[in-house]
């Protein structure tokens, strides 16, 4: 029987939503605070949900133990206690939670053991964002 | 169609185990969880379900049927229990939160008077849940 299963993780960092194609007008009119140069932080909360038949031998639709050591070494080990504008992923682009969303959902997608339904990342306990893995056509420019 | 969701909340104990697996194999694969002495959770219970509105109550169920219901099939045999000991369907399946999400489905199919049962999502810690909506 096909079962679903969400198991939560918990990063701290900080950013700073800022984009040279804009000017500091531009990126202060359009971030607003968020623009601030020294940078702000949050507690992240990642949601993550992967689906398959649950083993019969197991009753798992995958080891949470294998899980676990995944989103350890890719996920913990990767954004708790940075700053997300330093790293790789965001070195063009903006680090809001969309984009986190998106490349946290990359980062997941390589488990093997479970199909990826949903990344679900909140900024904080008022902003959440969910990416399923859809490919929209992006407006804007880089 | 409007979705309704209803929480219930019960505590048990539990333990992983193979019997078909050697006891190392079992600590192997299911870590602390294989501790043959049992361990604890407080499990919620969130029982979504999928209806029309009735014209007259504005009701999809009536919540307060809704309640007794999930006391009725599921707390009252699972809560203070150990559930590898004293629920049936563990005797035979492990109570991983997958599969006491689609036990708890088939205790409640077709037991719930003018809705269709949609979701069954079942806390076993606030990090970490299971979803079963009846896919075989």
């Amino acid at each position: 029987m096909k079962a679903h299963l969400s198991r939560r993780y918990h990063f701290s960092a900080s950013h700073r939503l800022h984009t040279e194609a804009y000017d500091s007008a531009q990126n202060r009119a359009v971030f607003g605070k968020c623009n601030n140069p020294h940078g702000h932080g949050h507690n992240y909360t990642v949601q993550v949900t992967l689906s398959g038949q649950v083993d019969p031998e197991t009753g798992m639709v995958c080891n949470l133990g294998d899980l676990d050591a995944f989103a350890q070494t890719n996920l913990i080990a990767r954004f708790d206690y940075t700053n997300l504008n330093t790293l790789d992923c965001f070195a063009n682009k903006v680090s809001t939670t969309e984009n986190l969303s998106i490349e946290i959902h990359r980062i997941f997608q390589a488990f093997p053991d479970a199909h990826l339904e949903r990344v679900h990342v909140e900024e904080t306990s008022n902003n959440s964002f969910d990416f399923t893995g859809e490919a929209t056509p992006a407006p804007g420019t880089l | 169609m409007i979705f309704l969701t209803r929480k219930a909340e019960f505590s048990s104990a539990h333990y992983y185990w193979n019997d078909t697996w050697s006891p190392e194999e079992n600590d192997r694969v299911f870590g602390k969880c294989a501790n043959r002495n049992g361990h604890g959770h407080n499990y919620t219970l969130e029982v979504t379900v999928a209806g029309a509105v009735d014209r007259t109550s504005g009701f999809v169920v009536d919540l307060k049927e809704l309640k007794d219901i999930l006391e009725r099939e599921i707390v009252s045999v699972y809560d203070h229990r150990h559930l590898n000991l004293e629920v049936p369907e563990f005797k035979t399946t492990i109570p991983t939160t997958e599969n006491i999400a689609i036990a708890i489905w088939q205790r409640l199919d077709n037991k719930i008077p003018h809705a269709k049962l949609h979701r069954v999502r079942v806390y076993e810690m606030p990090d970490l849940f299971a979803d079963y909506y009846g896919e075989r």
